[in-house]
């Protein structure tokens, strides 16, 4: 198995101070798989990962990378793993090519060996013919390929990637989405982590959603949408008064005073209210009648759940 | 609440002993590698400072001080330039090169996702740091003997010495870099540590000419003995207590070493 975690803690500080940023979990990742670690910022994602690769240790629990127990034998299951960290790490003193040989010298690579494998890697990346290109004439979104070719070079079982595509453009998502499913094709497992839903619904899959240190729900992500929230979202928005309201306008004198009787649950954030239901069309009808408000129709998605789940405020 | 309570490990686990492996070859390789693109301007810069003092000073105050200990103010001041320039090299790199790659660049966390540990990531910045300090004594080496300031085949001798007084001074900077939280902080090392102690040391005049009490600190600091073995091997004389000075060096080393170890797994294994 790539990776078995089971009641995981880690804690920071001590007596009163103590904090516990991951509290009891536990993790299966199946051979040839993409699992998404979902959660808001500070739910304990990159914590997980750090114990889990044996570079931090974690207070109680029980953790084996490709077999091996961490922290004891983690510099030998690293030789087995690839990380693609939140960060960019690369080396500026190198060129692209260099970067990719140096760090193959890390896990006792030889020149020999990796130097005629930096075309097929650098060309995995999309970044065909930059053998020589410094690391500073590489855009963001380059580098991000760059690391991804980087965490290949040791032929890994098992890639770990940290939000690897936070603050890329579309066109170089796409491209990283479109390679690391490739990767699990060719038998790669995957563990990443994610705050874009649209990533992790498309990639994993399985996947967890984390908050505040434990796993709120687990599973494909159509599972996951089934289990935890109404199959249909009608989103209600837009000017709305009414002779009898007792006062107030808008979505959220509207949801106040319809809200209840025509969807199962409502949620409201700002100026606009979420209505999850069964069946949508008692809601639409009645919208339809209402000229002022308008409204989107669509399918719940993982949003939905993540939402219902970790709550809508914000996290700093 | 989650089962199996272990208790969290001891804070004290950061100043466990190093452990070690071959693998640190592969970080010391890495920085040799980038050092060698720039090989010749490290070297110059390294070199230049130090020899401009050596030849200005020991020219210039060489007029009115015609003899210290018997030799010529020059070639009593080159051995004092060759430790001290050691001495700074050593802790450039381990300062400012050392916390680029730490906390600027983030090339040790990329390197701990590899099989490879921090403290060999460590070991191999000491290594280094003393090796890119070697390679400048011996210019530096190369320039005196070129002056005729040195004549003696001892003065081959002070390489190795040079090295472990790289060792030691290398050693000791990884404890400011374990600390640093910016770059500013080293300006604090440098002024409260560094220069007096390069005034201290016997570097540019005799210890004998310090007051007593002074010279009973002044005696303890690292750079006093890696001057005491230096100088002598230049002018061709075998050092007084050697084994006390090399002993003093790398003793310093290795307890410099472990503290920097802890503190630096303290900052970055959590």
């Amino acid at each position: 198995m790539p990776l078995e975690i089971s009641g995981l803690v880690k804690r920071y500080g001590r007596g009163a101070d103590a904090r516990e940023v991951v509290r009891g979990l536990d993790l299966k990742l199946q051979r040839g798989e993409c699992f998404a670690l979902l959660g808001p910022n500070g739910a304990g994602k990159t914590t997980t990962l750090r114990c889990a690769l044996g570079l931090t240790e974690a207070s109680a629990g029980r953790i084996r990378l490709c077999g091996l127990p961490v922290p004891g034998q983690a510099r030998e299951a690293r030789a087995r793993v690839g990380v693609v960290p939140q960060m960019d790490s690369l080396d500026p003193d190198f060129t692209c090519a260099e970067n990719l040989i140096v760090f193959a010298g890390y896990f006792g690579i030889h020149e020999r060996e990796i130097r005629p494998r930096v075309p097929e890697l650098l060309a995995f990346a999309g970044l065909e013919g930059k053998e020589t290109a410094r690391i500073q004439s590489l855009s963001g979104g380059m580098k991000r390929r760059l690391t991804l070719a980087r965490a290949l070079v040791n032929r890994p079982e098992l890639l770990v990637l940290d939000e690897p595509t936070t603050g890329l453009d579309p066109q170089a998502r796409h491209l990283i989405w479109e390679r690391l499913r490739r990767l699990t094709a060719e038998g790669t497992t995957i563990l990443l982590t994610t705050h874009f839903m649209d990533e992790a619904e498309r990639l994993a899959h399985r996947l967890a959603i984390l908050d505040t240190g434990r796993i709120l729900a687990q599973g494909s992500p159509r599972e996951v949408i089934a289990a935890h929230i109404e199959p249909q979202v009608v989103e209600v928005f837009g000017d709305w008064t009414e002779a009898e309201s007792a006062g107030g306008s808008g979505a959220a004198a509207w949801a106040a005073a319809h809200a209840g009787a025509l969807s199962r649950r409502c949620e409201i954030s700002g100026e606009t209210a979420f209505c999850y239901t069964d069946d949508a069309a008692p809601l639409l009808a009645h919208l339809a009648r209402q000229p002022g408000l308008r409204t989107l129709h669509r399918p719940a998605n993982l949003e939905d759940v993540f939402l219902k789940l970790t709550g809508r405020e914000l996290r700093d | 609440m989650p089962r199996s309570e272990a208790p969290p490990p001891p804070a004290t686990a950061h100043f466990a002993p190093p452990r070690l492996s071959l693998r640190l070859v592969a970080v010391w390789r890495r920085n040799f590698l980038v050092w060698k693109k720039l090989a010749l301007p490290s070297i110059v810069g390294n070199l230049a400072d130090p020899v401009i003092y050596m030849l200005g000073l020991g020219y210039g105050l060489g007029l009115l001080v015609p003899e210290v200990e018997g030799v010529s103010y020059i070639a009593f001041l080159a051995g004092g330039t060759l430790a001290y320039s050691t001495m700074n090299a050593a802790t450039f790199e381990a300062l400012y090169s050392g916390f680029s790659r730490m906390h600027v660049q983030k090339t040790w966390e990329a390197i701990m996702n590899a099989p490879i540990a921090l403290d060999d990531i460590v070991a191999a910045e000491l290594v280094w740091a003393a090796s890119k300090s070697c390679l400048a004594g011996v210019a530096i080496l190369a320039v005196i003997a070129a002056f005729g300031f040195t004549a003696s085949p001892l003065a081959l001798a002070a390489i190795p010495v040079v090295f472990l007084t790289g060792l030691c001074f290398a050693a000791l900077g990884l404890i400011m870099t374990a600390l640093a939280p910016s770059y500013d902080f080293f300006m604090y090392y440098f002024t409260l540590f560094i220069t007096p102690m390069t005034l201290l040391s016997g570097v540019f005049f005799p210890q004998g000419q310090l007051p007593d009490s002074v010279q009973t600190i002044a005696a303890a600091l690292p750079l006093s003995h890696a001057v005491s073995l230096i100088r002598p091997l230049l002018l061709g004389q075998v050092p007084a207590h050697i084994g006390l000075h090399l002993g003093v060096l790398a003793l310093i080393t290795v307890l410099a070493f472990w503290l920097a170890l802890g503190l630096t797994r303290r900052r970055l294994l959590k």
